[in-house]
């Protein structure tokens, strides 16, 4: 086999410092892989809608759960660049939708709160695309992760689906929580109405009662003479 | 996958991402005011980065910058006190810790008086928030505190393990909110039950007696 010549040497050494500044310029300039996790209110009548453009092959997820207001239920929607429905579900508390990109272009999501009158909707949705980047481009590495690095590896992962459920513990809660905060102001509201409705009947009645015998006597008296 | 392979997927990633630079983006009106919630623990940063464009009626396209468009960023604690109230330019990054845990809202809008004299002026707004130990740049750290690659890791998931048992101290103020809202619902159903039976029973009693007077008084008892 011929040795390959300095020119060639060259490139491979640029193509190889190339990809590797590629990759740190990725990630300082996206951060933590292209992962966004936005809680936002949805106002009664309104629709909400967010684009992120992805790139042919990468595999996504979008979550959704809505957290305080009405039925605790929103309209969901999911679209590709073409304009085709990947993903659509009407009045749906919590979901998860996995898909990889057919093609490049900008996907669009949407919330609709568009059948509630009067209820704001607090929505919490986390879309992630595509991998986490590594911490280092280990793509170029020349050895093998050691058996500390892989561990290392492993124990983040770990943590990571530790803080996923948390987040979904943390959501889950302040669904119940916001639940019994409406209970308790409902109870207080409704208990002094009812006792007042229950005082004005009584009265009422009493008078009502009183003007019925009043009128009653006035007529058998002229009778009676 | 061979290293060219590789070398352009993240080519391609990176323009898509860089194009849409921080990756998700939305449309807001002129005036509009859009609100993000973030529930967090105390002692917790947030950095957000945002990117915004105008629509160009005429060409009926985003523009890819506009000098002289200002956002408007107002950060809230949970208690409705201002943590930050700031105003940006077209282009910013934002960055507050929170000294209280709980719900920190923080809003966006545009006050830019340009925007006035396109009407219907629709604005394109990239958006990116990160919290807590996602907001961490790695390469910066070991670049700064000069630490090696096992170092590093190690550093990671102490910042992880952090974030975690900051979460569960959360976790737990929360739920000694939850418990307190739910007695103090008990105890309300519980004392205007009674206050509703002592009602009606007075009342009763009291329709009783002034119709009694008032049949007598009327001779008709």
């Amino acid at each position: 086999m011929p040795r390959p010549g300095s020119a060639q040497r060259w490139v491979a050494a640029a193509g190889r410092w190339g990809c590797w500044l590629l990759a740190l310029l990725l990630l300082l300039v996206t951060g933590p892989g292209c992962a966004s996790e936005i809680t936002f209110e949805l106002p009664d009548n309104a629709k909400q809608c967010f684009y992120e453009d992805i790139a042919q092959g990468t595999k996504c997820t979008l979550e959704f759960q809505v957290i305080t207001g009405g039925h605790y239920d929103v309209d969901c929607r999911l679209e590709d660049p073409d304009g085709k429905v990947l993903y659509k579900e009407m009045k749906k508390q919590y979901d998860s939708f996995t898909f990889t990109a057919s093609k490049n272009g900008t996907y669009k999501f949407c919330f609709s709160n568009e059948f509630s009158t009067f209820t704001h909707k607090t929505v919490y949705f986390d879309f992630q695309v595509g991998e986490d980047p590594p911490l280092f481009p280990s793509e170029n590495r020349v050895s093998a992760l050691t058996q500390m690095e892989s561990a290392c590896v492993s124990i983040h992962e770990a943590l990571k689906s530790v803080i996923d459920y948390q987040t979904h513990f943390r959501l889950r809660e302040a669904q119940g929580r916001s639940r019994a905060e409406d209970l308790n102001t409902r109870v207080a509201y409704w208990s002094v109405g009812e006792a007042l409705i229950l005082l004005v009947v009584s009265i009422g009645q009493v008078f009502l009662l009183k003007s019925f015998f009043s009128d009653k006597r006035t007529t058998t008296t002229r009778v009676g003479s | 996958m061979g290293l060219p392979a590789m070398g352009l997927r993240a080519l391609l990633l990176l323009v898509m991402c860089a194009a849409g630079a921080q990756g998700l983006y939305f449309h807001i009106g002129e005036t509009e005011k859009r609100c993000f919630i973030e529930e967090i623990p105390d002692e917790t940063m947030v950095i957000g980065n945002y990117r915004t464009q105008m629509w160009d009626k005429q060409k009926e396209v985003f523009l890819p910058s506009t000098p002289g468009l200002g956002m408007h960023v107002e950060v809230k604690d949970p208690d409705g006190k201002v943590v930050l109230s700031r105003q940006y330019g077209s282009e910013g990054r934002f960055t507050f810790t929170s000294h209280t845990p709980g719900e920190h809202q923080i809003c966006l809008h545009s006050n830019s008086t340009r925007m006035a004299l396109f009407a219907g002026g629709k604005l394109r707004v990239h958006l990116d928030i990160q919290v807590g130990e996602h907001a961490n740049n790695y390469p910066e750290i070991a670049a700064k505190d000069k630490l090696t690659e096992l170092q590093l890791r190690a550093r990671q998931l102490l910042d992880q393990v952090e974030q975690i048992q900051k979460e569960q101290d959360y976790q737990r103020y929360r739920e000694e909110r939850f418990r307190l809202t739910s007695e103090s619902t008990n105890q309300r159903v519980l004392w205007w039950s009674i206050a509703q039976t002592v009602i009606l029973i007075l009342t009763g009693i009291w329709q009783m007696r002034h119709l009694k007077s008032f049949f007598e008084a009327k001779k008709l008892v």
